[in-house]
């Protein structure tokens, strides 16, 4: 058993692996019925699915000699971006009252989301 | 001497990153390509530093390092959990719900730390902050106990980032 063969055959695993979650969190994109849940797919196959099929791709450049490490820096750069997506997506949730709207704040008036100047049919800002 | 140290690096770790970036870009280490990264690590962030006013006064290199393996392993172990809510549980019975965190953290850079590792971790997204900046919102996606979670996030979460940013 060689170097080359047992990187192939772990990357070989780390792409099945990787290819099940995106598949899984492909089900839920399709099964869940609200916007919320939905957002929760995507940010699962982001993290776990592609870190998986990077995995595999810096394995097999491993088996093939010619080592490669730009995949961290994909992976550096999709766990830095991907949050802001996700944040997007909630917050046009929120704004469009796609979802149940969220219980208020404790401390401040209100969710900056919902902290519209030209108030659209939000409850004014209290507590200022 | 330490004006100047301020007006060439304002942002030291970000000439670091820059530095280290670049290398792995080139996907090679060599002296000349160091170098380079070392250059463009000074002019970059002295070129943008009118719009980084300030940077996070304490920032531990150790813990964060510590707190990123933490991180990590709980998206691997999380990710099979929601895999497994995701096969499992029929839309009729899935408990979606908000959950309001009441936050410590007063600094901008940790806030944003804290809200990217609850949306990396499957099964939570955070979703907004309120105006004043106190309390952030997140929502989950399968839960019987909300306040669980909310503990959950302070004490593995935010009390390593507020000793981090201190």
């Amino acid at each position: 058993m060689t170097l080359t063969s047992v990187a192939t055959v772990a990357a070989a695993l780390s792409l099945l692996i990787g290819s099940i979650f995106i598949v899984i969190g492909s089900v839920g994109l399709l099964k869940f019925n609200d916007p919320m849940t939905r957002l929760h797919a995507p940010t699962k196959v982001g993290t776990l699915g592609i870190g998986m099929l990077l995995l595999a791709s810096i394995l097999a450049s491993i088996a093939k000699g010619d080592p490669s490490m730009h995949e961290l820096l994909i992976m550096a750069f999709l766990f830095v971006t991907a949050p802001v997506s996700a944040n997007f997506i909630a917050k046009v949730c929120i704004h469009s009252r796609a979802c149940k709207t969220p219980p208020s704040p404790p401390r401040d008036g209100t969710w900056s989301t919902l902290d519209t100047p030209d108030g659209d049919g939000t409850p004014a800002p209290q507590g200022r | 001497m330490m004006r100047a140290y301020h007006w060439l690096l304002p942002h030291p770790f970000l000439t670091l990153i820059l530095t280290v970036v670049w290398v792995m870009l080139q996907n090679q280490v060599s002296a000349g390509m160091v170098v380079f990264g070392l250059i463009l690590g000074i002019i970059i962030p002295r070129m943008t530093a009118i719009w980084w006013p300030d940077r996070p006064k304490g920032f531990r290199l150790g813990k964060m390092s510590v707190y990123s393996l933490i991180v990590l392993w709980d998206i691997l172990v999380a990710n099979v959990q929601v895999a497994w809510v995701v096969l499992t549980v029929p839309n009729a019975r899935l408990k979606p719900a908000w959950i309001v965190v009441p936050l410590e953290l007063k600094q901008p850079e940790a806030i944003t730390v804290l809200a990217g590792t609850i949306t990396l971790t499957p099964g939570t997204v955070s979703a907004d902050l309120s105006d004043e900046g106190h309390s952030l919102l997140v929502h989950v996606l399968h839960t019987d106990d909300p306040d669980a979670i909310r503990d959950d996030i302070k004490t593995r979460y935010e009390r390593r980032l507020l000793e981090i940013f201190s």
